[in-house]
């Protein structure tokens, strides 16, 4: 007989990670709060393959037939769309919950390479603004910071409902990251724990919403692109609304997408998977006759050149990567693990965003750590990244026969498993089922 | 004096409107009357110049929103979010404003000669404001700083999770939101409270008013205040 004696039996429901996870609560008394995004095993761009070009269709050269990359966003009301070289762009992080060397860093990382970034919840500061070429300014329902000349000052709007780390759920930055001038920037009092609001205090609803929009599109003499960012849950009504209320771009941000401070039970339990979030929001603006016309941009676990050409084969007309471009960065390097275990965490594992402990000086508003990132090497290690995601992409793209990535397309993929067949719309490979729709 | 310069919302649209006041040279006095208003929305938003604008019949939402450095009056009511993020300068409403007045507003001052609806100085940052009669519930929520001044009654939940806003009411009080405290009124309090009473032409004696701010016993997480949040 082989097996564990009795003794020895771990519970399936109350497993070490659960009780580990009930005896801290009982200590602390506090909920968990980290960063980073969904950490489990969810349905995601794994599950999808392409079906590269052979007989029925014929590849491109690699390195030699044109492959292009670049994406207009905000082209439906704005004066000035945006132009960019590649469709990946850098999500919203907040001066706040990053340094202000991070911020730098990101900035020139995606000038580099011809991208945006994006501010945060905490408003616009001029190094931020003089680092990015291209940068969308967020407004966010706390308005930290908000004011008209940054409005005029930014290259597009984003008007943030929500993210996929926390549908529904508002901001969060602990005391020892507010300090004197992020609490300057956000009229508070240093060192307090910051609650950001979860809804706007001005609108409610989508009919609302057209008018801010309009006020906005005033303001800056409908100049600006305005996209409209939500957290997966209902995409397809979501976007529909966005559309209705005048959106020239929509951000769909899945529940792998990162967060600076939200508590682990929100970001594991609350919103969708990016990969059923995608078709949702795609269908939405095809029944609209709006795909293409209001852009797409799509975040939540993207990694590679693969998540990006499969988001873009599925429907969007960009990606935008946040946990993954701190990791460009220098997140959680294995140079740095005996820091990482000095404050209970390792390389590789190390989520403790806002704390603003972070021995890399990315998640942090401490001088001494922050001097130890280099915004110059940051800023080329992250286009770095973005050059080989993009490089990636076009590999994909090739191979599959199209001269742009945004010719990828649902036809293109298959899906491994019967759940990523049913999110994405794509057949199970080797077969024409997708689960839920008539053969 | 300066000419004055007229449209008329009936032939003009709040396109040519707003484009003109964004057109204004800084520091040029430039006097401007609106007629017509019908309840149109963002009328004279955005303004960055020392502009007087006179607007004629009841204004729709974001009226003088993220104003800077002009003195708007409205000669009617106000839709939601009257002077949003009003960054400096005054705006004044004759009539009742609805909700979200001068939210998240953040220096000048927000005249309301009547009622103001619900969240009133909602998140407000570093505006004052005068209601000249009540405000509705959830008035000054997350207020972080400024001045609310409240001639008349208010509503419920005043102050809920304020940060370092100052209050004042002079009638009577619903009820406090979270975290939201009655004061010491002391006589720099009266002061300076009755320097800005003059400043919104409020012909009324300070002494009359309580004052209302944070507790702060939100301002750090702990366990045992959970029911307060």
């Amino acid at each position: 007989m082989h097996g564990k004696p009795p003794g020895l039996i771990e519970s399936a429901l109350f497993d070490r990670d659960v009780i580990h996870e009930i005896q801290r609560a009982a200590t602390e008394g506090i909920y968990d709060i980290r960063g980073w995004g969904a950490k489990r095993r969810l349905p995601h761009f794994d599950d999808l393959v392409f079906l590269g070009a052979s007989m029925s269709r014929y590849p491109l050269e690699g390195y030699r037939e044109r492959c292009d990359t670049n994406v207009t966003l905000g082209t439906r009301y704005a004066k000035k769309p945006i132009e960019l070289k590649i469709p990946i762009t850098v999500a919203g992080m907040s001066f706040g919950s990053l340094s202000a060397q991070a911020k730098e860093a990101l900035g020139r990382g995606a000038t580099a390479v011809g991208t945006s970034t994006t501010t945060g919840d905490g408003g616009m500061t001029p190094e931020e603004r003089q680092s990015s070429k291209t940068l969308v300014y967020q407004l966010l329902p706390s308005r930290y910071g908000m004011n008209p000349d940054d409005l005029r000052k930014a290259d597009a709007i984003e008007i943030v409902l929500g993210q996929g780390a926390k549908p529904g759920g508002g901001g969060m930055l602990l005391g020892q990251k507010i300090s004197p001038r992020v609490a300057a920037m956000r009229d508070l009092p240093p060192n307090i724990d910051q609650r950001s609001a979860c809804r706007h205090p001005d609108w409610t609803g989508p009919d609302d919403l057209e008018i801010k929009i309009r006020e906005l599109r005033e303001i800056t003499d409908w100049e600006k692109p305005i996209y409209i960012k939500v957290g997966a849950s209902r995409t397809y009504y979501d976007t529909m609304l966005a559309v209705k209320s005048g959106a020239d771009v929509i951000v769909v941000d899945g529940m792998q997408g990162g967060t600076a401070a939200t508590q682990t039970v929100f970001i594991e339990h609350v919103g969708i998977p990016t990969l059923a979030a995608v078709r949702q929001a795609v269908e939405a603006l095809t029944e609209l006759d709006m795909h293409r016309k209001v852009q797409l941009i799509v975040s939540g676990g993207i990694r590679t050149g693969a998540d990006v050409a499969k988001a873009l084969a599925m429907g969007a007309d960009a990606v935008s990567i946040g946990v993954a471009a701190l990791i460009a960065l220098g997140d959680n390097s294995p140079a740095l693990d005996e820091q990482y275990k000095a404050i209970g965490s390792g390389a590789g594992y190390y989520d403790d965003w806002q704390a603003g402990n972070d021995p890399a000086g990315i998640t942090t508003q401490n001088d001494e750590l922050a001097a130890r990132l280099d915004p110059v090497l940051g800023g080329r290690r992250l286009a770095n990244y973005l050059r080989t995601l993009t490089m990636e992409t076009q590999i994909i793209a090739r191979a599959c026969g199209k001269s742009h990535v945004h010719n990828l397309e649902p036809e293109d993929l298959a899906a491994l498993t019967v759940e990523a067949a049913a999110m994405a719309g794509v057949p199970i490979a080797g077969t024409s089922w997708i689960p839920g729709r008539p053969f | 004096m300066t000419a004055e310069r007229v449209f008329d919302l009936s032939t003009h649209t709040v396109r040519e409107l707003n484009q003109a006041l964004h057109d204004v040279a800084g520091g040029t006095p430039s006097r401007f009357k609106v007629v017509n208003a019908m309840g149109d929305h963002a009328l004279a938003v955005g303004i960055d110049a020392a502009v007087q604008v006179e607007i004629h019949g009841h204004v729709g939402y974001y009226c003088a929103g993220m104003n800077k450095h002009a003195v708007v009056t409205v000669h009617g009511n106000a839709a939601t979010g009257l002077a949003e993020n009003i960054m400096s300068g005054c705006v004044r409403v004759k009539g009742n404003a609805s909700q979200s007045a001068a939210a998240t507003g953040r220096g000048g001052l927000v005249v309301i000669e009547g009622d103001a609806s619900a969240r009133c100085g909602i998140s407000m940052k570093g505006v004052d404001i005068v209601v000249h009669g009540s405000v509705g519930h959830m008035s000054a929520f997350m207020a972080q700083k400024g001045r609310l001044v409240v001639c008349g009654d208010a509503g419920a939940a005043l102050g809920d999770s304020i940060y370092e806003a100052e209050l004042y009411v002079r009638g009577k009080l619903a009820d406090l939101g979270a975290d939201c405290e009655e004061k010491e009124m002391t006589a720099e309090h009266r002061a300076s409270l009755g320097i800005l009473l003059r400043e919104a032409a409020v012909d009324l004696d300070p002494g009359e008013f309580r004052r209302f701010g944070s507790a702060r016993r939100l301002y750090h997480f702990n366990i045992d205040h959970a029911d307060a949040y």
